[in-house]
């Protein structure tokens, strides 16, 4: 028994600082983004997700450009795109896909500028690598103050907005019918929205934040309909994702075939989507009547 | 401009604008700009993984360009289509975040692929990428009538013959992808798939214009911005990005106006006259 946990588990990954460093702040962003992500979800805004995520590049770019921390520069840039995206109306179903797509190759273009800036001026292929696919076993234990807070505050704006949004979700006509701005609404969420993928952004990377965002709240929304079982199902599923990502990137360092370990993002993902997979098989079991 | 390489640029970058501009129309028509992100995007993981067992890159592409196309339509099979062009999307990178680890190579070579040089085209990228317009376009000649009638009325065409057109229009933006991302990078096929498209949509009124204006508001940007990256000598990928989104931007300020004041087919034929 010991010999088999031992295999699982490599010697040292529950002793090592920045494994729990990568654990604590993994775990803080991971609960943070599925709680968001069940609105996603059903709000059909994942493209919005990604969007918001990789405009977020290029504000961790130019961060880095004027000396700034990325994590600041993902933040304002994640909240800056969210805002827009709000102002040219994603809300709107119709063209909400196209106006997504420009603001995206507007994002794009600008990630493109000052990451050559930034590499003109100083050596910087490695910072490109960071900021797209982030480093987990690279942030500091430091960090943790700040992740706490900016989670907390999404968690809590989605909090406050929880049952209006809820029925602008899944009823507009009857929460026009209550008197509630959709848009006012929308544009909160979307809010909540930046601020989780910015947070995802900085422990998995910018492109690979999607994951943990929409992943774990689409297995979620296939096994159980109800918000509150959902938010619930969403948090634990990208819980184990992101443990167990790190978990197997630590016992990677001893697999060939370089023994430099492989990346956790990998991992996460690759999990992620064996959640999504397994969710939907469980779904659709034979002899379940549906 | 026009010495050295510059003339491959050129005639690279008007064959990435005609195939981006047309195919565009139908990324646009279909509300597909995130599959037209995530082929692309997920596109990149192939070349690292060509460039870790030492094939060549257009391989590597083409094979990812593909898997993302049967990804984005397998994992959005009984699902939500957002969240499964999403899903496919993640899966690719992660495998290319596992390539770039594992592969000895410098990473920055990598990454070229990311936001793509036009201006680095060389003669030998031109035979293959002029092969690849004449599949891409031959393609969307076959699949016109039918595609046009999948996406401007999707209740007229359900069950297989759906998924199976759905399945070719991806595959058709794989084609694209592969032929363009060595050249233009991944960012880049992006915002010409989409901007184009989305400009001549909002002034165009029949498919047949919508289609010919895109070609030629794609060729304007690409044009532009290739003119402007050889003299800023900033990346192209910059300039095509927001000269996409300002010809967004104007088409939509032009016509709301109208829009507000009368029916959309009054106003365009009174400005067609004027």
């Amino acid at each position: 028994m010991g010999a088999v946990l031992r295999a699982i588990v490599e010697p040292g990954f529950f002793a090592s600082p920045v494994v729990r460093a990568a654990v604590e702040l993994g775990g803080a962003v991971t609960v943070v983004a599925a709680l968001v992500g069940v609105f996603t979800v059903l709000r059909g805004q994942s493209f919005a997700a990604e969007a918001v995520g990789d405009i977020g590049a290029s504000g961790g770019s130019s961060a880095f450009l004027v000396g700034a921390g990325p994590l600041a520069g993902f933040v304002a840039f994640s909240a800056a795109a969210a805002t827009v995206l709000e102002l040219i109306g994603v809300q709107r179903a119709r063209g909400r896909d196209v106006a997504t797509g420009i603001v995206l190759g507007l994002g794009f273009g600008l990630t493109a500028l000052f990451l050559y800036l930034a590499s003109s001026r100083e050596s910087a292929s490695g910072a490109t690598a960071t900021i797209l696919f982030g480093s987990i076993f690279a942030i500091p234990a430091t960090a943790l103050p700040l992740v706490l807070l900016l989670g907390g505050t999404a968690v809590l704006l989605l909090a406050v907005i929880y049952r209006p949004l809820l029925l602008v979700s899944i009823s507009p006509e009857l929460a026009a019918a209550r008197g509630i701005s959709a848009r006012l609404v929308g544009f909160a969420y979307l809010l909540a929205l930046a601020t989780a993928v910015a947070l995802a952004a900085e422990t998995i990377g910018a492109i690979l934040s999607t994951a943990l965002v929409v992943g774990p709240a689409a297995s979620a929304l296939r096994l159980t309909s109800r918000p509150a079982r959902a938010l619930l199902a969403a948090a634990l599923i990208g819980l184990a994702c992101t443990w167990g990502g790190l978990l197997l990137a630590w016992d990677s360092y001893y697999w060939p075939p370089l023994h430099h370990g492989w990346p956790a993002s990998f991992f996460i993902v690759a999990l992620v989507v064996l959640s999504y997979l397994l969710a939907g098989a469980w779904t659709h079991r034979p002899g379940r009547g549906r | 401009m026009f010495s050295g390489t510059m003339p491959d640029a050129w005639i690279v970058g008007t064959m990435v604008a005609v195939v981006g501009g047309a195919i565009g129309f139908f990324v646009v028509l279909r509300g597909a700009a995130f599959a037209a992100h995530a082929i692309p995007s997920g596109s990149f993981a192939g070349a690292a993984g060509a460039t870790l067992v030492g094939v060549s890159t257009l391989l590597g592409l083409g094979l990812f360009a593909v898997l993302g196309a049967f990804g984005i339509a397998g994992l959005s099979h009984r699902g939500r289509r957002d969240v499964g062009t999403a899903l496919a999307l993640v899966l690719l990178l992660g495998l290319g975040a596992l390539f770039v680890s594992l592969s000895a190579e410098p990473a920055s070579s990598i990454f070229a692929l990311l936001f793509g040089e036009v201006l680095a085209v060389g003669r030998g990228e031109l035979l293959p990428t002029a092969a690849l317009t004449a599949v891409c376009l031959a393609a969307l000649a076959t699949l016109w009538r039918p595609l046009l009638l999948a996406s401007a009325l999707p209740e007229a065409v359900v069950g297989a013959r759906a998924v199976t057109l759905d399945l070719a229009f991806l595959l058709l933006v794989a084609l694209a992808t592969t032929m363009t991302v060595p050249v233009v990078g991944t960012t880049l096929i992006f915002s010409v798939l989409v901007a184009p498209a989305a400009t001549a949509r909002s002034l165009a009124g029949t498919p047949g214009r919508a289609l010919s204006l895109s070609v030629i508001t794609a060729l304007a940007i690409v044009w532009s911005a290739t003119a402007l990256a050889y003299l800023t000598e900033w990346p192209i990928g910059f300039f095509v990005g927001s000269l996409g989104a300002a010809a967004f931007l104007a088409a939509r300020l032009g016509t709301s106006p109208a829009r507000a004041g009368g029916s959309r087919r009054g106003s365009r034929s009174s400005a067609a006259q004027s």
